[in-house]
């Protein structure tokens, strides 16, 4: 492998997320918390969001790690704002077909930049890095 | 010492790994094995498998010979006085397990104090938390220097007569410190208490004599010497060893069993439940007999060299931090590091494009990655197979990195 295959990891938009995350910070009052760590390697999450009628309607996320790992937390918050909590899991279930190289259906959903993390497949010691934020979330939906 | 001709004796360096020969710098994790060390374990299977002290047959004297002459090398090894004093263990972390919860927990009471450092891996941190939790214990932690070394005076104003155990890393996983733990053993025995050494990083790259050291016990690894997975020993003084009682019960330790009573073996073997492991016992054997055959001393020298030479290229990368002693006669071949604006396990995908195998993360040092105050590192090891063209090969594709993320924003 060279250099050029990292590209296939390293995507622009994964770097642009990782550079200048979206949805970074903490949600206030209401909000429901979740922290997650990858034991492994160090990398930690604390994802907050805020769920009314079914709906996350806000969602923010804190965290340390690579860049994997913080820009696929800023892509799932981005795709998730907005979205009914049956949306939000159908998503993680996409994702994680995706993420493990699987044949997926992106159904009536558009991943907009997530389908830029498809690389990461390629690379099994990474897969981890990108799925700690998707976690996090659907443990926090599913309370 | 020439490191060109002993890679050699290691088939698995021969390879390509994503095209690229492989650059394998990670033997602080596990060292990779030499042939004479995987060809033992196949004769043992293919020649004499058969359980040891049991059979009258001859296959099953063979095993045991070779299985209690494994015993007698890393006697020899450590210069331990009797072979009684060596039980073999699964590795560092049972070794250290066995003691804290055999002579932890008859030994700690409520308001006595056991002593480690912040640098400890967990498999010595964790233990004498449960020791403290379930006895009421205190649990203290030597500070470390801002170069990341042990001083003696925090070890004297650590310890007091309330410790009732001091247990410390020999060489550190992360920093690479080589810590004085004889002197730290003396200041334990001033206060009555024992002193037990990590040796897990200590063992595969020096001379380690156990009588000088004058510790209590002594735990090491075979996977990081040479030798495989699965296997290691615990040293303890005899008259400690004699007064504790086993952790597990059943097979090779017993000596009678009644119905509602039982007695236990004569050391060591009463530390030995179960069937022991006896291909890797005859693997470290001959693990030990090919290092010794080398010499520790050439080992630690050449180590002590990469080391300098290592810190010495890498320190010319801006935006390159190295992590404990910049003094490399204090520290043995570890360098952990972090490349400014790219995060350690970015750095291990990177390099590993390049064929070379390093580690990230926090290297089962989390207090110790709090004081350094990151969240993660990247760490490359060095074992008696490295040469200069390895540090080389990191040196070019760690500038490579900084580029490749300088240019992919």
């Amino acid at each position: 492998m060279s250099f050029n295959n990292l590209d296939t990891l390293y995507r622009q938009v994964i770097m642009d997320h990782y550079k200048k995350p979206r949805n970074k910070g903490i949600l206030e009052d209401g909000s429901l918390t979740v922290d997650m760590n990858n034991p492994t390697c160090g990398d930690r999450i604390r994802l907050m969001m805020k769920v009314e009628e079914d709906k996350v309607v806000d969602v923010k996320f804190e965290g340390e790690g690579c860049s994997i790992s913080m820009s696929s937390a800023s892509m799932m918050t981005e795709a998730i704002k907005g979205k009914d909590i049956k949306t939000a899991m159908k998503l993680s279930h996409i994702f994680s077909e995706m993420i493990q190289g699987k044949e997926y259906d992106e159904e009536d959903l558009d991943l907009g930049d997530i389908e830029a993390l498809q690389g990461v497949s390629k690379f099994p010691a990474r897969i981890k890095c990108a799925t700690l934020a998707w976690k996090a979330m659907e443990k926090g939906l599913q309370e | 010492m020439n490191p060109y001709e002993i890679r050699k004796l290691f088939p698995i360096l021969n390879q390509e790994v994503n095209g690229q020969p492989l650059v394998y710098l990670d033997s602080a994790a596990t060292s990779q094995k030499p042939a004479v060390v995987i060809e033992a374990i196949e004769q043992y299977y293919r020649g004499y498998n058969s359980n040891v002290h049991r059979g009258v047959h001859t296959l099953g004297t063979k095993a045991t010979d070779a299985y209690e002459g494994a015993r007698e090398k890393v006697r020899k090894f450590i210069n331990a006085s009797s072979i009684e004093e060596i039980i073999f263990t699964r590795g560092t972390t049972t070794s250290l397990n066995t003691v804290a919860r055999s002579y932890g927990l008859a030994n700690v009471q409520e308001g006595d104090e056991i002593v480690i450092s912040y640098m400890e891996h967990h498999s010595n941190i964790i233990p004498w938390q449960q020791v403290a939790k379930q006895t009421g214990a205190v649990l203290k932690y030597i500070p470390l220097q801002e170069d990341g070394t042990i001083s003696l005076d925090d070890v004297r104003a650590t310890v007091t007569n309330a410790t009732k155990i001091v247990s410390v890393m020999h060489v550190s996983n992360v920093l690479g410190t080589i810590n004085p733990v004889k002197e730290i053993a003396a200041i334990a025995h001033e206060h009555g208490a024992i002193m037990v050494v990590d040796g897990a990083q200590s063992t595969p790259h020096l001379k380690v004599d156990v009588q000088d050291l004058d510790c209590d016990f002594f735990a090491l690894s075979g996977h990081k010497m040479a030798a495989p997975t699965g296997i290691g020993a615990l040293y303890g003084k005899k008259e400690l060893l004699e007064n504790m009682e086993p952790i597990e019960f059943g097979g090779e330790m017993i000596d009678f069993v009644g119905l509602y009573e039982s007695t236990w073996k004569e050391l060591p073997w009463k530390f030995e439940g179960g069937t022991p492991i006896i291909a890797g016992a005859i693997g470290l054997g001959a693990a030990i007999d090919f290092l010794e055959e080398i010499g520790l001393d050439n080992i630690e020298r050449h180590e002590h060299h990469l080391a300098a030479y290592a810190m010495e290229k890498m320190s010319t990368i801006e935006g390159l931090t190295i992590y404990g002693p910049k003094d490399s006669a204090k520290r043995a071949g570890v360098i952990t590091f972090n490349l400014e604006d790219v995060h350690p396990h970015d750095v291990a995908t990177v390099l590993d494009a390049d064929g070379i195998a390093v580690r990230a993360g926090h290297h089962c040092a989390q207090p110790l990655m709090k004081w350094l105050d990151v969240s993660a590192t990247a760490r490359a090891s060095f074992y008696l197979y490295n040469t200069e063209e390895d540090i080389d090969k990191l040196v070019s594709s760690l500038i490579k990195t900084k580029e490749y993320f300088s240019n992919v924003f």
